[in-house]
């Protein structure tokens, strides 16, 4: 099988694989625990805690565990907004092209919990322009939460330069980097962001984990509780092996994340440029260069995405679209239609994601085979 | 590389063990679902919202379970026929094709009502979906075969024209619901199961580790979400329950009656009238809006003619022929004379007069086990 769902998810590196196992079995404390086999569990952790804080430069005590994207995302959002709302803020503002986990996040906070929701305008890339951002800033704006890069169609946004906007202004800024953990630079403070998510499954490491960073001053009410883990913002015993795993992923992961991003954007053009010269009516989606290195989003006309995925699979090639659906009911994806592309258009997409495990002879054999679906689904109906 | 075969697949024993019984006949199989259009009882129609949830969201509503699920693809069906996929060990994809059923099976089933008659949605949805809808899919994923879970038989005759024939569990036989497939239709159909009983498939899936249950059988209406077609025809198409007079054969209007989909040919109950004698529904006047009826003895019909007939051999046969005609799904055969007629049409009379010959289902013709064709019922008559 050529695996080209890399945005999807990825395998957990075997060196990764090897640093979790001790944390199953021999060093299975609980962190809270007084003894050693806790205290030993508690460095782990901490460990993992510094060596991440390093990557995102910053202070080990600003970044907090949590299950998964999902999660921080709801964490920076719930948390923030329900903080700001207690001194009277109520305005959160974010973009149609997120990720569901935050956009669906908002929607709940609008509707049960009373917030207004500016939605910005994205041009027919996906850009946001930061002067957008300043524009719809308001007096009780508690939050602002943009992604560093989106999922569907790769399109990597000036993250910094609305932050710079946004800190001269006072305004907590949250961005979703789930998607560039393992491509782009995550310093915080180059960034200007006061939170951050990121994922350890999108980056060779396990699914399970995830993080937020939380810069230090930013009030954020917790929305788990219990024993108060995270210094109280994330209770619940932490996922030691899964953490580990985690800051090992990201280190080799952001090591090696230069010469990847050569080797994937190589990968890259060389199947869109195959693709492009076998098949008429594509047209690819999101930034021409402002992208991911390994994402490749297209529009197929007169191929629906349902049938490329099928015959894809079918095919050996695992691949996937905006509008994916296990259950047979595809919609247009949200990300393409806010970026002016029509409903019944957006029904083709096709996401490509190249990652560690392709070669040049994946490429080619998807360079080879595509033309051939494309024209029997275009034939077909 | 062996030939590729696709299995419409429900999760329920009868397409489960077709599906298995390709495999182990070495074929490539492929396992598929349609998801189907069904009606969404959980949206409250807009005139009895709260003004509040009327007003349009800045970020629109939550997305998630809000589609109706047609009965034929509820999640616990794919979840069923997924866990008999990888049981197998055979790719299984759920395909949309809500909006061919949509506008083929529902809105023609609606539009049969408007017009006076009784459909049977499932000859359609094999025509248009099953053999129209899937079968191209199947062609473009490259299967030269598409089977289902059907009971019935394909078989050749000496000339090599295929034939479709009754399944062996006379019981369970569906090829009512496959006559309107063609030679082209039948080249490329499997019905493994169609050649054992039931009992026989039950033992095939328990030997096998399959489910061992029908998931739904093909005669419900699988797009009307609580079963009650009535309900369904006054919700989406109120002009088809139109309140009208209840009349006797001489115009005497005995009663009302709350819609013409309420009624068949030949019921007796739940007419509201009371009479010296049992009524029985003779006929619905679709022009008067009216319901006819009449005394068991006005009842009974022994000629029809049908709307343009299809014909498994391709063509109708050269003259009037010796038949067993069904008039509905479970209806007992009956012994005809059919004649093709210079219209297209085929007109039937029976030796004996049948109570409840109703427009709108099809009349189908067998010759012993072998089915020949049929015709949607369209005119009724002495």
């Amino acid at each position: 099988m050529i695996y080209l769902d890399h945005s999807a998810t990825t395998a957990v590196d075997p060196r990764v694989v090897e640093a979790m196992a001790p944390f199953w079995t021999t060093a299975y404390g609980n962190p809270s625990s007084i003894y050693g086999l806790g205290r030993r569990a508690a460095a782990a952790l901490e460990d993992a805690r510094r060596r991440i804080a390093r990557i995102l430069n910053c202070q080990p005590a600003e970044v907090v565990f949590t299950s998964c994207g999902t999660e921080s995302d709801n964490l920076a959002l719930r948390g923030v907004a329900l903080a700001a709302a207690a001194k009277g803020k109520r305005h959160l503002i974010t973009a149609p092209t997120e990720h569901h986990a935050v956009l669906h996040t908002v929607t709940d906070l609008a509707e049960r919990f009373d917030f207004e929701v500016t939605l910005l305008p994205v041009d027919r890339h996906g850009l946001i322009a930061p002067a957008a951002v300043v524009a719809a800033l308001r007096p009780d704006t508690a939050l602002v939460s943009i992604m560093l890069a989106n999922n569907e169609v790769g399109t990597i946004q000036p993250i910094a330069e609305i932050g710079a906007e946004l800190r001269r202004r006072g305004v907590t800024f949250h961005t979703d980097a789930v998607q560039a953990g393992g491509f782009l630079p995550l310093d915080v403070e180059a960034l200007r962001v006061d939170l951050l998510a990121l994922s350890a499954h999108k980056f060779y490491g396990p699914k399970g984990a995830g993080l937020l960073y939380v810069r230090r001053g930013v009030r954020l009410f917790p929305v788990q509780t219990g024993g108060g883990q995270e210094r109280g913002r994330r209770s619940g015993t932490e996922n030691v092996p899964y953490i580990v795993g985690m800051a090992h992923a990201l280190e080799l992961a952001q090591a090696e994340r230069a010469a990847e991003a050569t080797r994937l954007s190589g990968l890259r053009d060389r199947l869109i440029q195959g693709l492009m010269a076998r098949i008429p009516g594509l047209t690819l989606t999101g930034h021409p260069t402002q992208r991911l290195p390994g994402h490749i989003s297209l529009l197929v006309a007169g191929a629906e995405a349902e049938g490329l995925l099928i015959a894809l699979d079918l095919a050996g090639v695992a691949a996937s679209s905006g509008s994916a659906c296990a259950t047979g009911a595809p919609t247009p994806s949200h990300v393409l239609t806010a970026m002016g592309i029509a409903p019944q258009e957006a029904m083709n997409a096709l996401r490509l994601t190249l990652g560690r495990d392709n070669t040049e002879a994946d490429v080619d054999f998807v360079i080879e085979k595509l033309p051939e679906i494309v024209a029997r689904l275009r034939g077909g109906r | 590389m062996a030939d590729r075969v696709v299995v419409a697949m429900s999760g329920g024993v009868d397409s489960s063990v077709a599906a298995a019984l390709l495999v182990e006949q070495g074929y490539e199989v492929i396992g598929i679902m349609l998801r189907l259009w069904a009606e969404d009882l959980s949206l409250v129609p807009s005139s009895l919202q709260p003004p509040a949830a009327r007003a349009e969201s800045a970020v629109g509503s939550i997305a998630g379970s809000a589609a109706g699920t047609n009965k034929c693809c509820s999640v616990e069906a794919i979840y069923d026929a997924q866990g008999v996929a990888d049981r197998l060990g055979i790719p299984f994809y759920v395909i949309n094709a809500e909006q061919p059923f949509k506008t083929h099976v529902v809105d023609f089933f609606i539009a049969e009502y408007a017009a006076g008659r009784t459909p049977n949605p499932c000859l359609v949805c094999n025509r248009r979906i099953r053999f129209g809808f899937l079968l191209d899919y199947a062609r473009t994923l490259g299967a030269r075969y598409l089977a289902t879970g059907h009971y019935a038989r394909v078989r050749r005759d000496a000339q090599g024209r295929y034939q479709l024939w009754r399944g062996v569990d006379r019981a369970k036989d569906q090829s009512y619901v496959l006559s309107v497939l063609g030679q082209a239709d039948l080249a490329q159909a499997f019905f493994p199961v169609g050649e054992y009983t039931k009992p026989e498939v039950r033992r095939l899936a328990a030997a096998r580790g399959l489910p061992t249950a029908a998931r739904t059988d093909s005669q419900d209406l699988c797009f009307v979400a609580d079963g009650d077609y009535r309900r369904f025809l006054a919700d989406h198409a109120p002009e088809t329950m139109r309140p009208g007079p209840i009349l006797d054969r001489a115009g005497r209007q005995l009663g009302a009656h709350r819609g013409l989909p309420g009624y068949t040919i030949g019921q007796r109950s739940g007419l509201g009238v009371a009479a010296p004698q049992p009524l029985y529904v003779l006929e619905l006047d679709k022009t008067r809006n009216a319901v006819i009826v009449g005394a068991a003895g006005e009842l009974g019909r022994a000629w029809l003619r049908t709307g343009p007939a299809w014909w498994v051999a391709g063509e109708p046969p050269a003259g009037a022929i010796e038949a067993e005609v069904q008039i509905r799904y479970h209806a007992a055969p009956a012994p005809a004379r059919v004649t093709p007629a210079a219209d297209g049409g085929a007109e039937v009379r029976f030796a004996t007069p049948l109570r409840d010959i109703t427009p709108g289902q099809a009349a189908v013709f067998y010759a012993g086990e072998i089915c020949l064709g049929g015709g949607v019922i369209v005119e009724v008559g002495q």
